[in-house]
């Protein structure tokens, strides 16, 4: 099977029956068996995944199809309720847990009869940018530097759904983003990782991280997708009071590569002497890109971007240690037996969650507590506030902000900082996004002299992801990225 | 005994209610609300905090909290904030309670309350919005606590008044009046048996003219009886304290109901830090302007403006006018039954005979077995002489039991009262011939033997005759 194997692509051999859906799965699952080494799935539903794609093909026969994309494969990450198919967050405390529900986004999905092929693995919780914090071990990045057999990271905390997308382990997934969980596993993998403007997609059913932060979106291997699928997942429900009531746009039809006369600002706070020569490289050479695809480029200032990570580890910590409040071993999920209720509750959420996962209920609890709040979480607040208006002043200038995604490439799995706070830096150009809550989007724009994916970072204003995507589009089709990893583990 | 113990002292009580929204769904959720259902029968995904699931307000109960606050003649806020209160119990899903902290829905008000000396006004600091938590059951099981979750997430209303009640009764009455202006507006079902209506209780004492003392919170109080008995209660222990020059800790408390006692449950060194923050999941709740003021313009008529009208009406005294109003249902009675007849009778058959008649069988006034159009009718027959106020009430306890209209049961029994003057003198006369020695003392100066004629008439006439006429036919003829 061609490695450009598209939500577009396969639409038309679908529509031609040039291959069933059945035939297509089966492809896939195949690919997922034999890319195994990767530890892309935590679920793998072969059989479910056979039969829905059997029913697809006979509604193809009766002229009775769900959307262009019916039959066509994808991954979803381990932290979207599916109704029957085991939902872990890829942590212990959940390792059993089948919902009897599924999540809107991911009902979306089947509404338009994607295939679901499994779900993906992500770091615990979606708590952390390697992958590594996942109850059932990292995930394995699809790419390798040149110059050393070691494995790296995939980002995360989507890791498992960037990676699966660049592996061709599905043809699309879904992710979530809280501080750049799509983007930055997106940059990593050489894929396209799209997180909407808070609101745009629904939240219910998806496990919580940090509830004003979290936003579903697409990872997929072009623009041209990430607009297919992001109008497949988005829109308003009644079920989220946090879900916008915004009309959604028809964004792939609606998708214009017209740049011209756009004013696109590079942030002078995003530059940096740590910046690897390459991504500085690439970068510029974007900027250069739409200036002559007839964009204005224009240097602008978003003052409060340092204090963006700071803020973002008190406020996401906080809504998490009350979010994970839930996973007390009383109704569903892990229970170890106690003494009494204490006990109980001590011994299920210890033996549960793992190490990073605790640390930031423990910083989330802390910040709360009485005595600190006003110095941590209303603080916090106040930045975020702040970190809102340098972008409200920064769109009265300029359509979209281009910066890196990350402040490196893909490093290696053994190397990852002890210091989880250096760990934190990974998301640095991500996490203002989240704050803000605007959309962004990470696209491949070239390969680093390790021969890994640099990843750029466009921004819009709220529910302006038809810009963004044009943008995105637009540098898509001039630089025609083809990169991709070759598949080591096959042999 | 209380009085003797207290004097000296002045009493400070400041009471929480947590009322529930009459709602047929939760605060959040869809689930029904209904009392008394099988164990976990009514709770939604929501409910039970499953992974993922988002809270959506339930527009009916805000409108209900709006509705009491302006009952309780307090300010409206248009922008209020949902907050969560983090503490893990084994009946509380979510590991939170949504509540409202910092920005509730409802801010300042006040009620007005009778007391001994006169008209009360009762400060009410603020009315807000929270969920309910679930049921734990410790007596299914000898190892297990079962959880039933049917509670989980239907919506309460804290009402908390400022401190401005100084003794048992004037508590109590304060918890009668919130209740009844809750009843009216059918925000509340106010029923305290089944948990809708609950009150704690701050009570503290200190010396006139001292500072304020510390205070202690009894929870859970779900009876007026308890309210008073547990405040009684609290007042003396903590007088006691400090006149053994020991010192009140602030603590929370629980009241024994069988003992009448109150014991500590936890001390302020271990209360809870609930770490309340703002609910991403919920955006500010914002009324606006034209919302409020449709509801503004259906409150119905409360307690306190009927109470006025029934006095200004019906001259009334303000003490039946009270006990009237003190119920809706009660009022809507009265003023079925007081349309075109005598008030001051009617308030007679409503709040005496007919409560009487509840009280005895355990009633309320909705359930009750005499109509307002019977006991109408009852009256009526009373207003005209035809039967006397004795017969009523044999009429009304047979009413009660057969369900009969007033004429009806008078025709039956033949109980209609004789009031032709002849008759009546002949059995008079019958009666002062038969006792010729009676009537010679009567003559001489005993005048209590008044009764006794009045009596033998009485019985002659199976009590069928008006005794007015048979009083004046007796005095005439004696002083003949």
């Amino acid at each position: 099977m061609k490695d450009s194997c598209t939500l577009k692509s396969l639409a038309v051999l679908l529509e031609n029956n040039k291959i069933s859906s059945k035939e297509l799965t089966s492809e896939y699952l195949k690919n997922i068996e034999n890319g195994k080494e990767l530890n892309c799935y935590n679920t793998i539903s072969q059989e479910k995944a056979l039969i829905d794609a059997e029913k697809s093909d006979e509604r193809r026969k009766s002229q009775n199809l769900r959307s262009k994309y019916d039959g066509i494969p994808i991954g979803i990450k381990d932290l979207f309720c599916t109704k029957g198919v085991t939902t872990t967050a890829s942590s212990k405390i959940l390792s059993n847990f089948v919902p009897n529900y599924e999540s809107t986004v991911t009902q979306n999905c089947d509404d338009a009869g994607l295939i679901s092929l499994g779900k993906l693995n992500c770091d615990e919780f979606a708590m952390g940018s390697t992958n590594k914090t996942s109850f059932f071990g990292s995930v394995k990045n699809p790419w390798k530097s040149v110059n050393s057999d070691n494995e790296l990271v995939p980002g995360g905390s989507s890791g498992g759904s960037a990676a699966a997308v660049s592996s061709d382990l599905c043809v699309a997934s879904l992710g979530t983003d809280t501080g750049g969980s799509i983007r930055q596993p997106a940059s990593f993998t050489g894929t396209v990782g799209l997180k909407p403007s808070y609101g745009r997609v629904s939240r219910w059913g998806i496990v919580a991280f940090a509830s004003s932060l979290d936003q579903a979106g697409p990872i997929t291997k072009n623009v041209e997708d990430a607009a297919i699928l992001l109008d497949i997942i988005s829109g308003h429900d009644e079920k989220d009071s946090t879900s916008s009531v915004n009309p959604k746009e028809n964004y792939y039809e609606n998708l214009n590569s017209d740049i011209r006369g756009m004013k696109i600002g590079i942030p002078k706070e995003f530059r940096s002497d740590k910046l690897p020569a390459s991504t500085q490289k690439s970068w510029d050479e974007c900027a250069n890109l739409l200036k002559t695809n007839g964009a204005e480029i224009v240097d602008i200032s978003l003052p409060h971007t340092m204090s963006a990570l700071p803020a973002y580890y008190i406020i996401a910590p906080a809504e998490a240690s009350s979010n994970l409040a839930r996973y007390d071993g009383v109704r569903y999920g892990l229970r170890i037996k106690g003494n009494d209720l204490i006990d109980m509750y001590e011994k299920t959420r210890s033996e549960g969650f793992g190490d990073e996962v605790k640390r930031r209920i423990l910083i989330g609890t802390y910040v709360l507590s009485s005595g600190y709040y006003d110095a941590y979480y209303i603080k916090a607040q106040k930045i975020r506030s702040l970190i809102k208006s340098d972008y409200v002043e920064a769109f009265k200038k300029v359509d979209a902000i281009l910066t890196p995604s990350t402040p490196s490439t893909a490093f290696e799995i053994a190397n990852e900082p002890s210091d989880p706070v250096q760990n934190y830096l990974n998301d640095i150009f991500t996490v203002p996004v989240n704050l803000a809550g605007l959309p962004g989007i990470s696209i491949p724009f070239a390969n680093d002299e390790n021969n890994l994916p640099i990843g750029l970072q466009l921004i819009t204003n709220s529910f302006e992801e038809q810009k963004l995507l044009n943008v995105a589009r637009n540098i898509e089709e001039t630089i025609n990225y083809s990169e991709t990893p070759e598949k080591w583990w096959l042999k | 005994m209380v009085a003797q113990m207290i004097e000296g002292w002045n009493l400070v009580i400041g009471i929480e209610i947590h009322a529930q929204v009459n709602s047929k769904s939760k605060l959040f959720s869809s689930s029904p609300t209904d009392f008394g259902s099988k164990p976990n029968s009514q709770v939604s995904l929501i409910d039970a905090a499953m992974p993922g699931m988002l809270p959506v307000i339930n527009k009916f109960c805000i409108e209900q909290a709006v509705k009491s606050g302006i009952g309780l003649n307090a300010k409206i806020n248009k922008k209020s904030i949902f907050d969560r209160k983090n503490y893990f119990y084994q009946d509380l899903p979510q590991g939170y309670q949504i509540s409202q902290y910092k920005d509730p829905i409802v801010g300042e008000g006040f009620v007005e309350i009778e007391t001994e000396n006169g008209q009360k006004k009762i400060g009410v600091e603020r009315l807000h919005l929270e969920q309910d938590a679930g049921k734990s059951l410790h007596d299914q099981d000898p190892n297990f606590t079962f959880v039933d979750l049917n509670r989980s997430g239907i919506a309460l209303m804290e009402i908390v008044s400022k401190p401005d009640m100084n003794s048992p009764e004037e508590a109590v009455e304060y918890v009668r009046k919130v209740r009844s202006i809750l009843r009216y507006l059918g925000t509340c079902d106010g029923n305290m048996e089944q948990g809708s209506l609950r009150a704690d209780v701050n009570v503290s004492v200190n010396k006139p003219g001292n500072e304020l003392g510390t205070r202690c919170e009894i929870k859970n109080l779900n009876s007026f009886k308890f309210i008073h008995a547990a405040i009684v209660y609290e007042a003396k222990r903590q007088i006691r304290l400090i006149e053994q020059g020991d010192s009140v800790n602030q603590e929370t408390r629980l009241f024994n109901t069988q003992s009448g006692e109150t014991r500590s449950m936890r001390s302020k060194e271990d209360a809870h830090d609930y770490r309340y923050f703002p609910d991403p999941d919920l955006l500010p709740l914002t009324l606006d302007d034209d919302w409020i003021k449709g509801l503004q313009d259906s409150i119905p008529e409360l307690p306190d403006q009927i109470k006025e009208r029934l006095i200004n009406e019906y001259s009334l005294s303000s003490y039946d006018a009270n006990i009237i109003v003190s119920d809706k249902a009660t009022s809507e009675y009265f003023e079925d039954v007081v349309k075109n007849r005598n008030p001051k009778l009617v308030t007679t058959w409503v709040t005496g005979e007919l409560f009487s008649i509840l009280n005895k069988k355990n009633l309320i006034i909705e359930d009750s077995p005499i109509t307002s159009k019977q006991l109408g009718e009852l009256v009526d027959n009373i207003e005209n002489g035809k039967i006397s106020n004795r017969q009523a009430k044999e009429v009304l306890e047979e009413m009660c039991e057969s369900g009969k209209g007033a004429l009806e049961i008078i025709d039956e029994k033949g109980l209609s009262q004789i009031s032709n003057e002849n008759e009546i003198e002949s059995l008079v006369d019958n009666v002062l011939n038969s006792n010729p020695e009676n009537v010679k003392k009567y003559k001489n100066g005993k005048d209590k033997l008044f009764g006794f004629f009045v009596g033998e008439a009485m019985k002659l006439s199976k009590g069928k005759a008006n005794p007015k006429i048979v009083n004046d036919l007796i005095k005439k003829k004696l002083s003949q």
